[in-house]
């Protein structure tokens, strides 16, 4: 027990509910849960490997999962969830650095530009190969 | 108070709470006429020399560096003394005290938690030798003075307590500003007493019940960044779990 503890009572207000109380908090717990969608379309992926592993099959009976309204819902959703992930991640990167000589949103500009560039070079090569 | 006559009345809902008789707090409405140069504070002020002598709350200087007037307001944390009644008007002002501590009386929390934590993070320089007087002050560069400045404007105002659910949750979480100043401490080039405080950084309630929530900086009166202190020393935390902090720290911190 705290040594600077005062013997007054004390009223202890409840914590539930906390997130929806104040914007900054909620936009916190959607970057949080975002993982959860990260998560699955990782599943999603890992299972289409996997189908492409075991038979030619398979791998047809997976994309032709793919190739319905609910998965393209899903993938919809899913961009949307995890550019606002990997933007909001990045934000906070420069919090995880030590102190640096230089404009820390530089690391952020930096991130989301290599990023941007990494994913239009795949869409390249995906063209270039179809 | 502004010698100007108040034309416009604002309304303030505070929280109530007295020990001896309530079981929970309520809130109690009060009509404030102001100026547009007063405070919340001065509001709260109002409060207590005109409509209820009752009220209770901290303040001292009233001028955003004691840090003693921090509330709630209208869910923000906020130095009361640091924000105006006409940027609420025509909306109602709803104060609450501090969030994440408990409630003593009105808008007054209990703050041992936060001095029990400040204690454990030896929050004054360890020097490796003493130094005699004679020897003259501790030279420092402005570049290695850079390095800590930030972290040293801390007023203990609890705002980013306040800011930090990870505390409310769990109020043994060492919390925003004492591993800010932990982190003020160590990255001082007269102190070496980065030994003595491993413990609190690497524990599961210091920096690693962090969520990087952020919403601490973006409170903070001083422009102090307790995220960045807390999630720079995660990395230094694991560096030290597996042994390589060592070799990278200034020559006298060494173990």
């Amino acid at each position: 027990m705290s040594r600077f503890q005062s013997t007054a009572k004390t009223y202890v207000r409840p914590m539930s509910g906390w997130w929806l109380k104040t914007p900054y908090f909620f936009l916190y717990m959607i970057r949080e849960g975002s993982a959860v969608f990260l998560t699955l379309y990782a599943l999603v992926l890992l299972t289409g490997l996997g189908c492409l592993a075991w038979s030619p099959s398979a791998y047809e009976a997976w994309r032709g999962l793919l190739d319905t309204r609910l998965s393209l819902g899903f993938h919809v959703i899913a961009l949307l969830i995890v550019a606002y992930h990997s933007l909001t991640w990045f934000q906070v990167m420069p919090k995880t650095a030590p102190k640096l000589p230089f404009d820390s949103r530089l690391i952020v500009r930096g991130a989301l530009a290599t990023s941007a560039g990494l994913s239009l070079l795949i869409l390249a090569v995906l063209w270039w190969v179809a | 108070m502004s010698d100007a006559t108040p034309s416009r009345t604002i309304k303030i809902e505070c929280l109530r709470y007295d020990p001896e008789t309530d079981d929970k707090p309520r809130f109690q409405r009060y009509q404030v006429p102001f100026t547009d140069d007063m405070s919340v504070l001065q509001g709260l002020q109002y409060i207590k020399d005109h409509l209820d002598g009752s009220l209770t709350f901290r303040w001292s200087c009233r001028m955003a560096i004691c840090g003693s007037c921090g509330k709630m307001i209208n869910g923000v944390p906020q130095l009361s003394c640091h924000t105006f009644l006409r940027e609420y008007y025509p909306r109602t002002v709803r104060i609450e005290p501090l969030n994440h501590f408990p409630v003593i009386r009105d808008l007054v929390v209990d703050q041992s938690r936060f001095l029990d934590h400040l204690e454990t993070v030896k929050p004054y320089l360890i020097p490796k030798d003493d130094q005699p007087l004679a020897a003259g002050a501790r030279r420092q560069t402005p570049a290695q003075m850079d390095r800590y400045y930030q972290y040293s404007q801390c007023i203990n105002c609890l705002l980013c307590y306040a800011a930090c659910p990870q505390f409310g949750l769990n109020p043994d979480f060492t919390g925003p500003a004492a591993l800010a100043l932990l982190h003020r401490y160590n990255a001082d080039s007269r102190d070496q007493g980065w030994r003595a405080r491993r413990e609190v950084i690497n524990a599961e309630d210091g920096v690693w019940s962090c969520t990087l929530v952020g919403y601490c900086s973006e409170v903070c009166p001083q422009g102090v960044d307790p995220a960045h202190a807390i999630n720079q020393n995660k990395v230094n935390s694991t560096l030290d779990y597996f042994g390589i902090l060592n070799l990278l720290l200034p020559k006298g911190d060494k173990t």
